[in-house]
Formats: structure tokens, sequence, C-alpha cells
């Protein structure tokens, strides 16, 4: 291993490549940050310079430095305008967009920094420790286990709703799936529920729906009370204050980043599972483990929340690495244009890779130590220039915030009707909001839904009906622990009311 | 009755049309051979609506009791005149001018405008400053996504001919 090591250092430090990871990274953050470009599109974009490039290692040092920037960079539009551009920075909207109101953007980007940092670089320890006995792991999850985790995951996200608001969260849930299943799925290939529009025939749009349900309500609320749109900022002139964590702070964040690498990366290497689960998954189990006194910020700026997501998606994107460098599957989206940029480049990943092509193997895993570490040099001292944008006068700040979102839903389908649609499930999604329905599920259902759909109907078709179940141990065992995460809640409430109740009575 | 429990009724609705579509809409056009697999287009559709009916259902007759009462949301809708219902809803009306107008009148004049229309409808007075922060962003934003990222973005109205 240490020889493998040694060849990836010489190869990533040669001049070329150094510049490359810069180069990546300062992409990527900056594309990024525009709502509606998430790191998939702008590897995509990149694709053809990689190629140009034609040296695989350095093609590949590049996307790398990409993706990276593209993660930290979406988590920037997150905390500062509430508008996630990529699905795994919606978890980092949760605490990061209430900080920056409170006045801490600053606070909140450099925690945002830091955790990704950290849960990157951990995650590439544990990728070169672990990789080939990782990938023999993976291949034990089948779609049925898939789809249990997923269930989990929703109801986890339901059941941390809040007292009294389980039931509404798990009506956003269904929402959201039901939402999933508009358009013609490549399962079936056959229109599903698009009432003959012919908009709908791929689908409801991601991009659309995440900025429909969390940077137009927004936008509306900011306009509709102008007071919302003072932070502290603006009544100490502008000026960005806190942009250092205390002692107690990042004593408070240590365990959460460390618990969250490791989880994170473990999700990561599940094909199919992903930054996204793994930061919705990393938010949930850590407002779990938080005490009651710490659960009641979550949602309002907690720097755990916010620690918790942003370490998980990085260490995830780390280790969706493994099943693509290792067995040649890509785990992700962003995994999948990865691997035809290397076949374009002609490199086969797969068990041989590490035999054939040791230094691009290893060079990749170095190359990610240095474009965290690029990514943190980079974005600490930028951070008190991009916390300005909330400076911004109102009359200025709301119209570009509105062009942002729609342009965000225009660029990647061209077709001005998604507009139209954007503009109507934001009004929705704002009266949601009056009426106090977490907003959050629906998104994560809809993007959820059709892997969901997917895993269920496969493991319904190799074991010719629900028996699935049953038979595998670990489905079962998922299933039944969803159910308990949901009724729980509301059977703690019970007791606690029963108790008061009695009490009362001067029991 | 509340606003949360309208929608939930609306949401119950809307369950009941997508049930009836999964269970009896859908299948009548499934090819016979599809008719064998465990597994239909219209199977999880079908498991959805049962689940969506039943948790409408709790919230419509409100089984699930909150500690608190009604949680405070912050902005009170039953007194949404209060706010500024004026300018918001201008802006929406702004929004779909915009998505209306960005292929007839093409991208660089109507973002233009559609800045320019939200900074007055906000209050801003600045006429000068305004339409050069305009005219500015507008040109960035065409240069970055078109020339620079390759994404056609039809700058020019749809009657001239493609120039640029």
């Amino acid at each position: 291993m240490l020889e493998g090591f040694l060849i990836g250092i010489t190869t990533a430090f040669s001049i070329t490549n150094i510049l490359m990871v810069i180069g990546g990274c300062l992409i990527g953050t900056f594309i990024g940050m525009l709502p509606g470009l998430g790191p998939m599109s702008i590897i995509a974009i990149m694709i053809p310079v990689a190629i140009t490039i034609g040296d695989p290692s350095a093609a590949l040092i590049l996307l790398a430095g990409v993706y990276y920037g593209a993660v930290f960079g979406g988590s920037t539009s997150s905390i500062l305008i509430n508008a996630p551009g990529v699905a795994s920075t919606v978890a980092t909207s949760f605490d990061g967009y209430p900080m920056a109101r409170r006045g801490e953007a600053g606070k909140a980007l450099t925690i945002a920094a830091i955790a990704s940092f950290s849960g990157g670089t951990i995650g590439a320890i544990l990728l070169m420790i672990f990789a080939p006995m990782l990938a023999s792991v993976a291949l034990l999850f089948h779609s049925a286990e898939y789809f249990a985790l997923m269930v989990v995951g929703l109801s986890a996200i339901a059941a941390f709703a809040g007292t009294g608001q389980v039931g509404k969260a798990l009506m956003m849930t269904i929402l959201g799936l039901i939402m999933a299943t508009v358009g013609e799925g490549a399962l079936f290939n056959m229109p599903r529920f698009t009432m003959g529009i012919m908009d709908l025939q791929s689908g409801f749009n991601f991009i659309t729906l995440a900025m429909a349900m969390f940077a137009l309500p927004e936008a509306i609320y900011l306009v509709l009370d102008p007071a919302r749109s003072k932070t502290k900022g603006d009544k100490d002139g502008g000026k960005i204050s806190g942009l250092r964590i205390t002692k107690a702070e990042a004593k408070a964040i240590a365990p959460v980043i460390g618990r969250q690498s490791i989880q994170g990366f473990l999700i990561g290497v599940l094909p199919g599972a992903g930054a996204t689960i793994a930061s919705f998954l990393g938010y949930a189990v850590e407002r779990n483990l938080a005490t009651k006194e710490e659960q009641k910020h979550f949602g309002h700026g907690s720097i755990k929340g916010l620690a918790a997501p942003e370490t998980a998606n990085n260490a995830a994107s780390t280790g969706s690495f493994v099943p693509l460098l290792t067995l040649g599957i890509p785990g992700s989206g962003t995994t999948a244009i990865l691997l035809g940029a290397l076949i374009a480049l002609n490199v086969t990943p797969g068990p041989r890779l590490m035999v054939d092509k040791p230094e691009v193997f290893w060079a990749v895993i170095v190359s990610m130590y240095l474009g965290n570490l690029i990514l943190l040099i980079l974005n600490l001292p930028l951070i008190p220039y991009i916390a300005k944008i909330l400076a911004v006068p109102r009359t200025f700040l709301i119209p570009f915030i509105l062009f942002f979102t729609l342009m965000g839903s225009y660029i990647g389908q061209n077709n001005s009707t998604e507009l139209l649609i954007l503009i109507g499930l934001g009004v929705c999604a704002t009266v949601l909001r009056f009426a106090d329905y977490p907003l959050a599920p629906l998104l994560i259902g809809f993007i959820l839904g059709r892997m969901l759909e997917d895993n269920f109907a496969r493991s319904m078709q190799l074991y010719d009906g629900v028996g699935f179940i049953l038979e595998r141990p670990m489905t079962l065992g998922l299933l039944i622990l969803a159910g308990i995460l949901v009724l729980l809640p509301s059977y703690r409430a019970r007791r606690a009311r029963m108790r008061a109740r009695g009490i009362a009575d001067g029991d | 009755m509340a606003l949360d429990r309208w929608i939930a009724l609306v949401f119950l609705i809307l369950c009941l049309v997508y049930g009836y579509t999964a269970f009896f809409v859908m299948d009548a056009g499934l090819p016979p051979f599809m008719q064998r697999n465990p597994i239909w287009p219209s199977s999880f559709p079908k498991i959805l609506a049962c689940l969506g009916v039943v948790v409408s259902l709790v919230v419509l007759l409100g089984f699930e009791k909150s500690d608190k009462g009604h949680v405070a949301s912050d902005i009170n809708y039953r007194r949404l005149h209060e706010y500024k219902l004026g300018q918001a809803l201008t802006l929406i009306g702004a929004m779909v001018a915009y998505a209306l107008l960005l292929r007839p009148i093409g991208f660089l004049a109507a973002t233009f405008l559609f800045l320019v229309v939200g900074g007055l409808t906000l209050g801003e007075r600045r006429y000068v400053l305004l339409a050069a922060i305009a005219a500015f962003a507008t040109g960035v934003v065409w240069y970055l996504v078109q020339q620079v990222l390759g994404i056609f973005l039809s700058p020019l109205p749809s009657f001239l001919p493609h120039i640029l």
C-alpha cells in the first residue's frame, strides 16, 4: 500500500496536476454556487475539457476537484439564500439558512468548510485502507435491503419532524413519492399520471421542485414581511461578525464530524445510496443523539445540524469512489458520469485497475487529500466576501434570488413551461408553509421515490411477490425499525400526556 | 376549519383520484405479457394511494394531538392583508410574465425587464443605478451561461435572426 501511495504522491504533486486540482476546485465552487447546476451537470460540462488533456490521471484529478468544489459551492447557496441546487445539500439548508438569517452566515460557511474538509479527508483515509474490503461488503446489499434502507430514511425524516407534526410530515413524504411516480420511468417504459401533458412525460424535474419548495417560498416570505430580510449583519453595517468558531463550538461539533465521516463514508460505499441519503440520515441520526435541549435548536440554526450533513455528504462523495474504482460500478449519477469519462480516456475501472494502472488509482486518492486541503485554503479567506451577498439591499437581492431560481430550472430544461410549473409549485409550497407543513420530507420523498420503487420492483420480481420481506432478515429488521420510528413519537407524546394528566389529578 | 385541515382534505381528494386511476384505469391497457409479472406499473401507486388516504385522514380528523396546540407559523396567514401582499402578487405576476415572454422577446430583454420591474415593485427609486445593475447582470449571466458554459439561451427576440 505504501508503495502505491508513494506512486500517487509523485503523480499528484507534479505541477500540472496541482494546477488541475486548484483549477477544478475553483471552477466547481463558482459554478456550484449557481442554484440549478449541480456536480453532475458541471462534471458533464467539464468532460470535453478533461478528454482534451489526454492524461487519465490529470483528467481524473481535474474532475475530482470539480466534484468537491461543486459540492461545497452547493452548500454556499443553501446557506446564504436557502436555494439548494443539489439534492445532497438540501439538509444543509435546514440549519445553515437559519444561522445566516441570525447574522452568522460567516460562521455557518466556516463550519461548512471545516466539516466538508474533515469529512472528505477522513473519507479519503478510509478509502485508502478499506477500498478492497468494502467492495465485497457492498455486494451483500441487495435491492430488498436498499428498499428497506430507504424506507428507514423516509420514516426517520418524518418521525423527527416534531411532536404533533409526524402526520403532516408523512403526508408530505407520500406527496413527494406520488410526484415521483409521474412521468415515464425506465422500469415500465410507459407514461404514468402525465394527464396528457407533454412536458410531464419525463416527470417533474428535481431542480424545479427543489427551487419551488425552498427558494421561492422563502423569497415570497421575504417580500411579504420586510423585517425578515434584516439579518443581524445589517445592524453592524453589513459587517459579517463571528467568522471564527469558539472552542466550545469546536468541541461540540468534533464528535459529530467524527461519527458522520464514518457513517457517511459507509453509506457512500453502497451503490445507489450516495451523498443525498448520507446527508439526510446523518442529520436524522445526529438529531436523535443530541440532548433534549440541543434537539430544540435543530432546524433553527444548530451548529451540529449544519456540521452533520456537510460532513456526511463529503464523506459519502469520497465513499462513492469505492465501488467505482474497485468494481467499476458507479454508485451515483455523478460517478456514472465519471465512469463515462474514464472509459473515454481508455481506463477501465474495476478490480484490475489497482494492478494495471496503479498510478491512476493512487493519484486519484492523493488528489482527494489535496483537493480538500485546497478547498479549505481557497474558501476560508473568501468567506467574508461570499457572505457579503446578504448585505445587498433587498430591493436588489430579492429580484436576483427570483431570477436565479428561474434560471436554475430553465438552464437544465431550456423550456419555459418548466418555469410555469416552478411558479405554480412555488405558490402551492408557500400555502403549505403557511399551514406549518414541513416541505423537506416532500422533496426527500421525491428524490428517493424512483429509487425506492425500482428496488421494490426488483425485489418483487426476484422473489415473485412480497416474500422478500420475510425471507431476508435484514430487510425485515430495517422495515420493523421504520415502523417503530414512525409510531414512537406519538406513543411518547401520549405517555407524556397521560403522565401529565395523572399529576394534575393529584396522582 | 384551519388551513392545515383544508390542505389535508385536498390531499385526501388527490389520493382518491390517484388511487382510482391506479386501481381502475391504468391496468386496462396493460399488455398480456406484463400481466404475468408480480409487479405492475400500478402496484406502487396503489400502495401510495392507500397510505395517503390513511395519513390524510389522521391529519384531517385530528387523531394526532399536538402538545402545544397550533404551532405559530412565522407568518400568520389569517392576517395576510397586513403583510406586503400586493408586492408579493406583483412579483409572482412578473415571474409568470417572464416565463411567457422569455422566448418571444428573448433572454436579454426579458431578464432586464424582470430585474427592473422587480426592483421597482420592492420600492427601489434609484432608477439609473437599477437599470445599470440590471443591464450589467443580464449581460454577465448571458455571457457566462451561453459563451462560457455553452448552453444556448436564445438571447434575441424570436423574429430576429440568431446573430449572437
